[in-house]
């Protein structure tokens, strides 16, 4: 089992005839992903790599049947009315992968979104991947990479960073502990789906016995998670690690991602960590150290 | 991106919003002369970016004209967290009956703008929402849907606020919700927002911050407000080295390989990608080495532009070697990452088995990366090394060469 994907899921990539969105194209099909058209206006009759083009959703709709996923990868200031499409074309999972977008542009695309019953994750992520059923998104890199870091079992993974997703998913993987699903959540200052709101989907899937996560400066969403667990009970033990440690120090200062200003004492590494430990999530100084903190949560547990 | 006080308020000015009469002014003659304008008690205030003004003796009130001269220059040498004034703005002082805050900003959480009032305004507000929840209101609104000015009454009534003062602030409030989604702004606040004795309203401060990856939606107004293109306002300026790094990033298109801000340490640094670096920056300094820059490189830079970074990071006074270092990589090419600081390394004259002092790159295309490291002599680890270990071995060899 598995969240959000599996290997029936159906989806379309909008911009897809884009350098980026063209490797996209190439690395989830290879890992089995079932694409079944692509968008970018103008290009209508194209194919690439057997995916055939349209020059909006609706066409896809009309010839292909009705997809459950897209892969948004268009340009900054084309986003908002690709997502806006999609969502009114009834698609009810979007992994957009654009960065730089403005934040009112996101919180108007996730108001929708709500409106419409869908969900979306990113945007500036790398989508996420169900080891060894599907992929949707750039996690990971060509199929072969990816089929090198990730494998099948039971930890979730969620990550503000697209990197650290594989190399947590690595970490795991050399360890001997496979992931049921691994979720590129984006690295923005507002994201479609936060940690505490992937919770309850690992909460309901049997696969799912533990939960990885990577977290670094800037934002409430681990403050938000720290509150999901102890509000709701949760079965699964959660291990963190935390990165950018040295920013505490050096306010107003952007680094990494758009999302990771230190503004107030909140956004600090060290007020996180303490929330998060205070609800009972194992942080670990290293990224190696994760695998020996879920498997000690583990044998807690039984 | 931050605006200085005189420009939030020339914003605000455009928008209707009440203010008093103040000139920017930038020699005490002229300080003088604009207080005499102005008539009456004024106030000087130092226009820097950052907070802490009033603490730092930047804002002092003059009865005078020769009063206005004076704090001038005492103002002008005052450095506030290490920022030079700007310029000075004269303000007329009025005598002030009740101070209001009001704020919009976006929160995260809901992913909505919120609106923050509070009818004790003029003092920090975080510590008004601790000690007197009662008097702080937070108002969700939509940024999707039509807005009306109901939101900012309710936002108002919910701290506590009613009679002529409600109906007055109303419009004020709204206003500053509608400037906020208009110019996609992070942060629009009003504090003091002021009832003067003579029953009129007045912001006495404020505060924008404007999100910078929608400048270009907004280059009107920046123009008019004389904000020139190449100002960061980062918390602070930018130094040579940094600019360099950022010309190396700005070539071509091919990925990133910039963010480039300077340290004072002696292990340069050439890692990636978001999360990456923050992760190795933490690792080299748990280890006790001392970076001599962030930067990340990502998205498959270009060979030439990892080069010309790998350049510029050995071209700075005091770093004798580099750590090249990444998470394990999906669409960074490992091969093109060595090509691009191995000609980097020779091009700036250096032996790159001396100056590179690990290379720790995995992922896709590693083993012709490998290939290449190997053939230079370069001391390189793929996976099973973790990242903290692999910064350990590049500040093992910065100690041991010291």
């Amino acid at each position: 089992m598995s969240i959000l994907i599996d290997k029936d899921t159906s989806f379309i990539i909008q911009g897809i005839t884009g350098r980026e969105a063209v490797n996209l194209t190439r690395e989830n099909l290879d890992y089995g992903a079932r694409i079944i058209g692509g968008v970018t206006p103008g290009r209508a009759g194209r194919d690439i790599y057997g995916v055939k083009v349209y020059d909006c959703v609706r066409d896809v709709v009309k010839h292909e049947g009705q997809p459950y996923g897209s892969i948004v990868s268009v340009p900054p200031r084309f986003t908002k009315d690709a997502v806006f499409e999609a969502l009114e074309n009834d698609i009810k999972l979007i992994v957009i992968v654009t960065e730089n977008i403005p934040r009112r542009e996101v919180a108007q695309m996730v108001e929708l979104a709500n409106l419409r019953g869908a969900r979306i994750i990113g945007p500036n992520c790398l989508g996420m991947i169900s080891p060894g059923e599907a992929k949707m998104g750039g996690v990971g890199g060509p199929a072969a990479n990816t089929r090198q870091a990730y494998t099948k079992g039971n930890i979730g993974v969620m990550s503000r960073s697209g990197g650290m997703t594989t190399e947590i998913a690595s970490t795991l993987t050399a360890a001997g502990l496979g992931q049921s699903t691994c979720v590129s959540i984006g690295g923005d200052a507002i994201v479609g789906t936060t940690y505490a709101e992937l919770m309850p989907f690992f909460e309901d899937d049997p696969a799912t016995e533990a939960i990885a996560i990577y977290s670094e400066p800037g934002g409430r969403m681990e403050a938000e998670l720290a509150e999901w667990i102890a509000k709701n009970n949760s079965r699964l033990p959660v291990v963190a690690f935390m990165a950018g440690r040295f920013m505490d120090e050096m306010q107003g200062m952007r680094f990494g991602h758009a999302g990771t200003i230190v503004e107030g004492k909140e956004d600090t590494t060290a007020d996180k960590i303490q929330r998060m430990e205070a609800a009972g999530i194992s942080v670990a100084e290293r990224i190696e150290e994760i695998p020996e903190l879920i498997k000690q949560r583990l044998a807690e547990k039984k | 991106m931050r605006f200085y006080e005189y420009e939030s308020k020339a914003l605000f000015e455009k928008r209707g919003l009440p203010l008093g009469p103040r000139h920017l002014v930038t020699s005490a003659d002229e300080a003088r002369a604009k207080a005499a304008e102005i008539g009456g008690s004024v106030v000087l205030k130092s226009q820097v970016l950052s907070g802490g003004r009033m603490k730092a003796g930047a804002v002092k009130f003059a009865d005078t004209p020769d009063e206005a001269a004076a704090h001038f220059e005492a103002i002008l040498p005052i450095e506030v967290r290490g920022e030079k004034p700007h310029s000075i703005l004269v303000e007329s002082k009025s005598p002030i009956a009740q101070e209001y805050y009001v704020a919009v900003t976006w929160d995260g959480r809901n992913k909505k703008p919120v609106v923050i009032f509070s009818d004790m305004g003029g003092i920090d507000i975080e510590e008004v929402a601790e000690t007197h929840p009662e008097h702080v209101s937070k108002t969700n609104f939509s940024s999707l849907l039509p807005i009306t000015p109901r939101l900012a009454k309710e936002a108002i009534g919910a701290a506590t606020v009613s009679g002529s003062d409600l109906n007055k602030l109303t419009p004020i409030v709204f206003e500053l919700m509608k400037i906020f989604l208009e110019y996609d702004l992070t942060l629009a606040e009003i504090n003091p927002l002021a009832r003067l004795e003579d029953g009129s309203f007045a912001v006495l401060d404020g505060h924008i911050d404007m999100e910078a990856e929608a400048r270009g939606s907004h280059k009107a107004l920046l123009k008019e407000l004389g904000i020139g293109d190449d100002e960061t306002r980062q918390a602070r300026p930018p130094t040579p080295f940094e600019i360099e790094g950022a010309k190396v990033n700005a070539v071509d298109h091919r990925g990133v390989a910039g963010n480039v801000v300077e340290f004072d340490g002696d292990l340069g640094l050439v890692i990636g990608a978001g999360g990456g670096s923050l992760t190795l920056f933490d690792a080299v300094r748990k280890h006790g080495g001392k970076p001599a820059n962030y930067c990340e490189i990502g998205g498959n830079p270009s060979q030439s532009k990892a080069k010309n970074l790998t350049k510029l990071i050995l071209s700075k006074p005091g770093v004798d070697k580099i750590a090249v270092m990444m998470n394990v990589v999906s669409n960074t090419r490992v091969d093109i990452v060595a090509r691009g600081v191995i000609a980097g390394c020779i091009e700036a004259g250096r032996d790159p088995s001396e100056a590179i002092a690990i290379f720790r790159i995995p992922g896709a295309w590693e083993e012709e990366g490998f290939k290449i490291l190997e053939k230079y002599g370069v001391d390189y680890c793929d996976r099973s090394v973790s990242m903290y270990d692999a910064a350990g071995r590049a500040v093992a060899k910065m100690q041991a060469g010291s």
